[in-house]
């Protein structure tokens, strides 16, 4: 089949390129493995400054937005208590477990969680049982999650980010610019072919950088997984694939290189700084949690934490998963319509 | 229209009708009619900026034209024409960090049927090389290369757009060796280039390109011998006594330490210069060139513009 011996050539290529490019490589490897480290040393502590109750109210659950506004009576005095609602309790407890919350508590059972590793879940205790004997104590045990365990699917994705948006969308680019498109053209090999051959190569490249990263910060750290590490392969798969497909798209005309890094840049760094990187949105503004939504590693993060911290199953994970899938073929679509060889300008 | 019906020809290989390329309120290249016969070296000639590029680009299926036609042995070129052509642009780049043995596998996956790898290396003078990063390649090198990945597909119509400008006068002389050799295996040449010797040394044909026009075709002999008779007459001053010119070079004019003739017969000047004693010591007889075709035609230089 002539498709697949001119896909594997340029694929082929493009393997070679990248890995003799010996300086850019080293960065792709370097550059998270130094990031997950400076976090952990930088953010070992727990500096929270306040105490955070988790509220469960299932009966909200039904409801439409599934928010609800039950409040703990006994703590609404004390303003250094944050009371987070949850409408799933499973959730709530696990968010105890990793110390990520202090308690538990679900008033409509009269019930509270604490978690026994957890010193800041005894005091918040304290507090609860010194103003109300009403609620039944129920006992956790867990690890905290640490703030690099939380950061590390980050920083993976956005190494995976930026090295799809540039290797893919910036390539380009300087590629049709240098006239290597040119002489492409020049060929029976189709735009088709190229361009899948170009997101195919970095897609299983970034795989393979990811995993590497992270094997080596495992073996530093031990990071927490309670999920299943294939699922983790697959959103890593998808979140190349549906980045790489955004590349495309901002390199499919232009034959300006600082246009297409201003590009980039514009996509890349609202993603950078609002997808949930760095910090949960949790506690952000409504508003830019549904901002948010418009970008692709918002999705990744989403289900690459909950398998991660949650053990959440490919069922759990599916709507993340379609609406990468999604973004990626309207990505695909567009970006192919639009693409030219030699580019505007001629 | 000098031939309404190219396609009656069998032996045209690639020819235009009224081919015409505009940006924006400039004419690039102005209604253009050209018959290329098959397994020549034809040589698009003219200065920088006549429209050899765009000329050579349009006939390779790179840039659409705003009005004519191009037929490929009498039918318009479709989708499989990339399948039968060489091509060689005048600036080109390739991927980065390959070497010269990745290329060549590069571009062999393009095509059913690539050439024998090692024949194709041996003809392009590739051996000592392949294991060269590329862009480490000297102008020749990268020429030949280039002119390798052209070949891959053993196309009967080879496009070569500049070959060799900016390579050093060993280099070219390899180069046109190349060429002569593709010729002699019955491809066709079409070639651009604004040296007039490589295209009297190279070209069966020319056709003569000003301003997106073309002002001359044929071969370069016959051109010349068309448009000159004769040839230039060069003898030092020193060989006159002075102020004293033989009535067959009455009309001589001085240049430098020589005066110069236009002569429409050599052997009858030379022949009354030696009977009225002028001495031929230091004698220069130079045939008219390209160049001075191209001045004749248009009023300006071929070259340095």
């Amino acid at each position: 089949m002539m498709f697949w011996k001119r896909f594997i050539g340029v694929f082929t290529a493009r393997n070679l390129e990248f890995l003799r490019d010996k300086e850019s490589l080293s960065w792709n490897l370097v550059f998270p493995l130094v990031l997950v480290a400076a976090f952990a040393f930088l953010f070992d502590s727990d500096d929270r400054t306040i105490v955070s109750v988790g509220v469960v109210h299932e009966a909200a659950q039904e409801q439409v937005g599934s928010e609800h506004t039950v409040r703990v009576p006994e703590l609404e005095s004390l303003g250094f208590v944050e009371q987070v609602p949850y409408t799933n309790r499973e959730q709530a407890l696990r968010r105890l477990q990793q110390h990520q919350l202090d308690l538990v508590i679900a008033p409509a059972e009269q019930r509270y969680w604490l978690n026994e590793s957890s010193p800041g879940s005894a005091l918040a205790a304290e507090l609860l049982t010194a103003r109300s004997d009403a609620y039944t104590q129920e006992i956790l045990t867990g690890q905290a999650l640490r703030y690099v365990d939380w950061v590390l699917p980050g920083i993976l994705a956005m190494n995976l980010m930026f090295s799809c948006l540039y290797g893919v969308g910036y390539v380009i680019v300087r590629y049709r610019k240098n006239s290597v498109l040119k002489r492409l053209q020049a060929t029976p090999l189709s735009a088709f072919e190229f361009l899948l051959a170009q997101v195919a190569s970095r897609v299983w490249l970034v795989i393979v950088t990811l995993i590497v990263v992270y094997l080596i910060c495992n073996a530093i750290f031990s990071f927490v997984m309670e999920g299943n590490y294939l699922l983790l392969i697959l959103l890593a798969f998808l979140g190349s694939l549906c980045i790489s497909a955004l590349g495309l798209l901002i390199a499919a005309r232009t034959r300006s290189e600082e246009l297409s890094r201003g590009l980039l840049d514009f996509v890349a760094w609202p993603m950078l700084l609002l997808s949930g990187v760095w910090f949960s949105l949790d506690s952000s503004p409504m508003w830019v949690q549904q901002f948010a939504q418009i970008f692709p590693l918002t999705h990744l993060l989403d289900a690459a934490r909950a398998v991660m911290f949650d053990g959440a199953g490919l069922v759990e994970i599916l709507p993340q998963i379609m609406i990468l899938l999604a973004m990626t073929l309207a990505f695909l679509l567009v970006g192919a319509r639009l693409f030219r060889w030699i580019g505007d300008g001629r | 229209m000098a031939d309404a019906n190219p396609a009656a020809n069998e032996h045209i290989i690639l020819s235009t009708r009224g081919l015409t390329k505009r940006y924006g309120d400039v004419t690039v290249v102005n209604q253009l009619d050209l018959d290329i016969r098959e397994g020549i070296c034809f040589g698009l000639l003219g200065p920088n900026g006549a429209g050899k590029t765009t000329t050579i680009e349009m006939l390779e299926g790179i840039l659409q034209a705003n009005a004519g036609a191009i037929l490929y042995r009498g039918k318009p070129v479709d989708s499989s024409f990339f399948q039968k052509v060489g091509i060689q642009f005048q600036h080109t780049a390739l991927p980065d960090f390959l070497k010269v043995t990745d290329v060549l596998n590069l571009f062999s996956r393009f095509y059913a049927e690539p050439m024998d790898r090692n024949e194709l290396i041996r003809w392009c003078n590739l051996e000592d090389i392949l294991d060269r990063d590329h862009r480490k390649l000297s102008g020749g090198q990268k020429q030949r290369l280039l002119l390798a990945l052209a070949l891959m597909n053993d196309p009967d119509l080879l496009f070569l757009d500049e070959p060799t400008t900016g390579l050093d006068p060993q280099a070219r002389r390899n180069f046109w060796q190349l060429v002569r050799s593709i010729r002699d295996r019955g491809k066709t040449v079409l070639l651009t280039t604004h040296y007039m010797d490589e295209a009297e040394q190279l070209c069966d044909e020319i056709a003569v390109l000003d301003e997106g026009k073309i002002i001359a075709q044929g071969a370069p002999r016959a051109l010349l011998n068309q448009h000159f008779h004769g040839a230039l007459i060069r003898l030092p001053r020193a060989n006159f006594l002075a102020g004293s010119l033989p009535p067959v070079f009455a009309e001589a004019e001085a240049q430098g330490e020589f005066y110069q003739l236009q002569a429409e017969a050599v052997d009858t000047t030379l022949a009354a210069l030696i009977a009225s004693g002028v001495s031929l010591h230091g004698l220069q007889v130079e045939s008219a060139t390209l160049d001075d075709l191209f001045l004749k035609l248009t009023g300006h230089e071929l070259r340095g513009e």
